[in-house]
């Protein structure tokens, strides 16, 4: 394949809120996929660690957050093409998920997070008793 | 393959001095203020970040999903030149896709160094997606004490 990559601004989240943090928040490039035993997300989150990853599941509200560790470093800038800060995005899922069987895992700053569905309600048949 | 350079040759010296000074006296603000700093775009992934201090060059660059066997760094005394690629995650069986924003491709960049460095010292490490280069400086370009005879 010889596509070459683009560079590609970081999106800053505009956030509704004030954040008590006074450092910028950006929003993820995402990949979502499905097959048919769950839903695939995929992150990239470049500078956080294992530890810095958050991951909510409300209702079908998912919400990731990632959070640099950033050591402070006693340089001087020369030149700045990009900044540093957290990550945060929020999808609504379309399908059920069974909560208990999600697994995340972040290897070189990109988060892989897997959605098992949850077992489609089976179909029941009532039996209307004649009184 | 982009060449960056530091100061652009067509700007008359006064107006590159001007704009170095604006740049500084923000960094100073920011640093003040805690905001952000002056972002600049090079148009080339990736975006990198340079610093420095008395001894070292550092060069940073984000790039998450490459691990440091899909990179290539060359260091000169006066340039670095990073190239790899972001291969695409397999993919299963059955899948299809709901949204698709992370690139995949090749990239290459040259980064032409404000000052000159030690090739043979240069360290490159990845760490959660991120590639750190520690560049050290050519004895010459280091600042230099001079200590005063008192008389």
């Amino acid at each position: 394949m010889d596509k070459n990559l683009e560079l590609r601004g970081k999106k800053e989240m505009e956030s509704k809120g004030e954040l008590t943090q006074r450092r910028p928040v950006f929003i993820p490039a995402v990949d979502i996929s499905e097959n048919k035993e769950s839903l695939i997300l995929v992150a990239d989150m470049p500078g956080v660690a294992n530890d810095g990853v958050e991951i909510h599941l409300e209702d079908s509200e998912l919400t990731i957050r990632g959070r640099v560790m950033g050591e402070e470093q006693n340089t001087t800038p020369v030149y700045t093409e990009y900044r540093s800060g957290d990550y945060y995005r929020s999808f609504t899922l379309s399908n059920v998920i069974d909560q208990q069987r999600i697994e995340a895992s972040m290897s070189d700053g990109v988060l892989k997070i897997i959605l098992p569905k949850a077992e489609a309600a089976k179909p029941r048949q009532i039996t209307v008793k004649a009184g | 393959m982009a060449i960056l350079r530091w100061r652009d040759p067509f700007e008359t010296r006064a107006f590159t001095e001007l704009n170095r000074l604006q740049d500084e006296m923000n960094m100073l603000f920011d640093r003040f203020f805690g905001e952000r700093a002056p972002v600049r775009n090079a148009g080339v992934f990736p975006a990198v970040n340079v610093a420095q201090d008395d001894d070292n060059l550092y060069i940073t660059a984000e790039l998450p999903g490459i691990s440091g066997n899909d990179l290539d760094i060359t260091v000169e005394e006066d340039t670095v030149l990073i190239k790899g690629e972001r291969k695409a995650e397999p993919e299963g069986e059955d899948v299809s896709y709901h949204r698709r924003e992370r690139d995949e491709g090749k990239f290459s960049r040259t980064i032409a160094l404000p000052t000159r460095i030690v090739a043979d010292g240069a360290v490159a490490e990845t760490k959660d997606g991120i590639l750190r280069l520690t560049l050290p400086k050519a004895e010459e370009v280091k600042p230099k004490k001079i200590e005063i005879k008192v008389g």
